[in-house]
This record gives C-alpha cells, structure tokens and sequence, in this order.
C-alpha cells in the first residue's frame, strides 16, 4: 500500500472518529471545570476560615494535589482502587474524580486569593454607607473578585483541557488515543503519524486558543 | 439643647491594650468637632466606634438620643445616618465616579436613582468634578477620589459626618482642595467629627476642639484660645512639635 499520508484524515470516517474523541476530552474537561468552579468556591471560603483544623486540612490538600503526578493519581484511582477494594471505576469516572480532586484544591486557592486580596476598606467603606452584609458582597466585594478572578481561571481551565490528554492511559478513548488508533490501522503508511498528530495538536489549539486570547484580553480590561 | 451625638464613657481595648480609656463627648447639631493628638493616641478608634466598625467594651454612644453602640443585626440603618471618610482613597474601583455616589443613596436608601443622580450632579458640580461623573477612580488624582469620597458621604444625609485623617494620604498640593470641601461643609451647617493633623484647617474649621492623648480627652476647648493658649503642658508640647526653631544665621559673604 502506497503512502497516504494527509489522505488518511478523510478516508472513512476518520475525522469523525477524531471529532468524536475530542468530544470525549471535552466532556471530561466540562464536567471537571464545572464541578471545580462550584466546590472550588467552597474550597476557597474554607480556606479563608480561622479554624486552624480546617485551613490545615485545606492546605494538606493542596499540596497533596501539587505534589503528585496527575498520572499516578489516575493509576491510583483506575487500577489502584480495583485491586484494594474492588471499584471498577469506570475510566472517564476515575479522570472525572481525580481531575476534580485537582481542581478543586487549585481554583479553591484561586479564589482564596482574590477574595483575600481585596483590601479591607473596600468592605468597611460599602458599611460605611450603610449597605447590608449581602449587598456589600453584591455590589462591591464580589464583582471586584470576579475580575481579578477571571484570567487565572481561565488559564486554570485550559490547563486542565490539555491535562486530559493523560487519560488515553487509562483506556479512556479520548482524542489521541482515537489518533493512536488510527495510526496503528495505517502502520504501513509512516507519514500518517505525522498528519494524525498535527491534527490533534491543531484540535486542542482550536479549543485553548480562543480561551487564552479571552483571558489575556480580560486581563488587559481589569487592569 | 440635646447633642445629636452623645459619647459616654467608652472603653476599647486590643489585644489588651487599652487604646480608650473612658471617653466621654458631645457633638450639636451642626457643630463641627475637630480631634487633634499623637499618633496611637485613639483618635481613629473613637471615630471607628461611633460608626460601628469597633465595638466598645463599655460605655454608651447615643445618636439623637437613640442608643446605637448595642450591637443588633441592624447596624446598616445606624450607619446610614452616620457619614464616613476614611484616608485611603476608599472608592469602588469597578465603578464609574457616578455609580460609587448612586450605590448607597439607591440600594440602601432605595431612593430612586434619577432624583439622585441630579443631586448628585450638582454636588459634583459644587466640589469642581462636574465633568467627572463617567470618570472611573483610578483616572482621579487622589484629591479629587477624596472629594468624590466626601460626595459620595454626602448623598446619604448623614446626621453627623465623621472624618478621620482624610487628607493623609494626599500630596501636600492636593490637601486644601480637599479642605475647602469641608470647610464648604461647615458652612453649610453639617455636623463633623473630624480627625486631623492638619492644624492650620483644624482652627479654621473648628468650632471646638478636643485633644486626645493615650486615650483620654485631656483638653478642650475653642480653637481660639486652644490653639494659641493651650491650659496643658501636653497640649503645649504637642503644638509645639508642628513649629521649628529658627536655623537662620548670618552668613558673611567674601568680598
């Protein structure tokens, strides 16, 4: 068989069979970053608590999470967990968990920063004028953290887009594994690699990119 | 004749160290209060407890004869009446010069913004910041984010307006801009308890002035006679360190 190279790209249903393992990477990515958003605000508050119990607990999950290798946690809780007490997590569920488990702890200590970094006169003058707790937040507190919040995560976010690549390792049929596949169907054609890869590579730029210019285009408004 | 304010006998320590020592005071309507006094003496502290930022350890604080100082859920509709001006530059930095004088007048007051907003125009209008209502802070030089910051106490009809140190922060070229606002103030007949260091504008504006030292009044008295014949050593020490000896010499010159 002659070398095809970019022709194997759309023979079949190939690009199909791409598209659709970028939906699964996407679908991993969504479901984390939303799950990190929402407990990651939580995180944050708990994180600003005086209780000593508390902030230690959050800080040693953090760090926990800083420390380890994505992948590791990944093994851990795919085969790891099996084997120790018999959880067949299923692939996408285990990256779902560990990549929550990440995100939480990071956006958690994103939005302790901004909350803490607002300077306390903020607070005091919006009491000054005699508005309630709920609408000093409301009105001054929070959209100032918002703004400040926005870029950082933002970048948290595609950070964890492109981080998804890793669960191909765990059998999950993402994106470059569905290019893996492919190429292991053309092994013939050695410059089908090449063309699969570039085209992974190009889907994930397509996606972070516009993300990114978002972010830096933010920053630039909120400074 | 009541005191719109009344102070009696407050208490305040941190961790300890007693900053209050048992301060007592009165304010009349439209009687303009000026608080002088070192650095660490209280003053600031007074101020941030009759507004409620501080809570006292004993004592009282009564506005129109209404006590405020208890701690209750509704410290919002006490801060309402009682106007403040902090030293930093304190405006919502996310908000047009306009929309930082609407917030409290039309969420807390729930005045509607129309009526406002012309008030607040010719507030603007009177301080020299007309054309600055679509500005955001951070484009203000810091005298002109103080005299929106006095706008903005302004709006809410305050019953007695508290400032503390206003214009340390300022560059000396922007404090009396800032000044003549409150000076414009007292004119107007508002009620002030101010804190400040600036002795010059202090006599101006004073109609009395008391002196704080290491949490206690310890003179007071009305600007003329306080500020060039103080009964106390101590207020005379203090005065004393805002003048300087003469360094003036005779040089001779060669030829």
């Amino acid at each position: 068989m002659q070398d095809s190279g970019i022709s194997v790209l759309f023979k079949g249903i190939n690009f199909q069979r791409l598209l659709l393992g970028l939906w699964v990477t996407l679908r991993i990515a969504l479901i984390t970053i939303g799950i990190s958003l929402a407990l990651g605000l939580l995180f944050g508050l708990l994180m600003t608590r005086k209780n000593r119990f508390v902030r230690g607990f959050c800080r040693a999950w953090l760090e926990i999470v800083r420390f380890m290798p994505q992948l590791v946690l990944l093994y851990l809780a795919y085969f790891g967990f099996s084997r120790l007490f018999g959880w067949n997590l299923e692939g996408e569920l285990s990256a779902v968990l560990v990549f929550s488990f990440w995100g939480i702890a990071e956006m958690g200590d994103l939005f302790r920063g901004a909350l803490t970094s607002i300077p306390t006169h903020q607070r005091e003058s919006a009491a000054a004028l005699g508005l309630t707790k709920r609408q000093i937040n409301r009105y001054v507190l929070l959209p100032q953290t918002v703004r400040r919040l926005l870029p950082q995560v933002i970048n948290l976010a595609t950070r964890m887009i492109k981080t998804t690549a890793l669960v191909k390792m765990i059998n999950v049929t993402e994106v470059l594994k569905v290019g893996q596949q492919i190429i292991g169907q053309h092994y013939r054609e050695p410059s089908v690699a090449f063309w699969i890869y570039a085209t992974v590579l190009l889907l994930y730029f397509m996606i972070c990119w516009p993300i990114s210019l978002l972010a830096a285009w933010m920053e630039k408004r909120s400074e | 004749m009541e005191a719109m304010l009344r102070v009696e006998d407050i208490r305040k320590s941190f961790d300890g160290t007693e900053v209050l020592k048992g301060v007592s005071l009165e304010i009349y309507e439209g009687e303009v209060v000026v608080i002088i006094g070192p650095s660490g003496c209280g003053k600031s502290t007074l101020l941030r407890c009759i507004n409620g930022l501080e809570t006292i350890d004993s004592g009282k604080i009564l506005l129109r004869d209404q006590v405020i100082s208890e701690k209750k859920k509704d410290q919002h509709l006490i801060r309402q009446k009682i106007g403040m001006v902090f030293q930093s530059y304190d405006l919502f930095p996310h908000m047009k010069v306009m929309d930082n004088l609407l917030l409290g007048p039309t969420k807390a007051l729930k005045r509607p913004a129309e009526q406002v907003r012309e008030e607040a125009m010719e507030m603007l209008k009177r301080v020299g910041l007309y054309d600055k209502a679509e500005a955001l802070p951070r484009t203000l030089s810091g005298g002109q984010k103080q005299r929106v910051a006095l706008v903005r106490a302004m709006l809410m009809h305050p019953d007695v307006l508290l400032l503390d140190e206003i214009t340390a922060a300022l560059d000396p070229e922007m404090v009396s801009e800032v000044l003549n606002v409150v000076i414009d103030l007292a004119e107007q007949g508002i009620t002030m308890a101010i804190v400040t260091h600036e002795m010059r504008f202090a006599e101006a504006v004073a109609d009395r002035v008391l002196f704080l030292e290491q949490g206690t009044i310890v003179e007071e008295g009305e600007p003329e006679t306080f500020f060039r014949e103080p009964r106390t050593e101590r207020a005379r020490q203090f005065l004393q360190s805002f003048t300087y000896a003469s360094a003036r010499k005779t040089v001779k010159r060669k030829g």
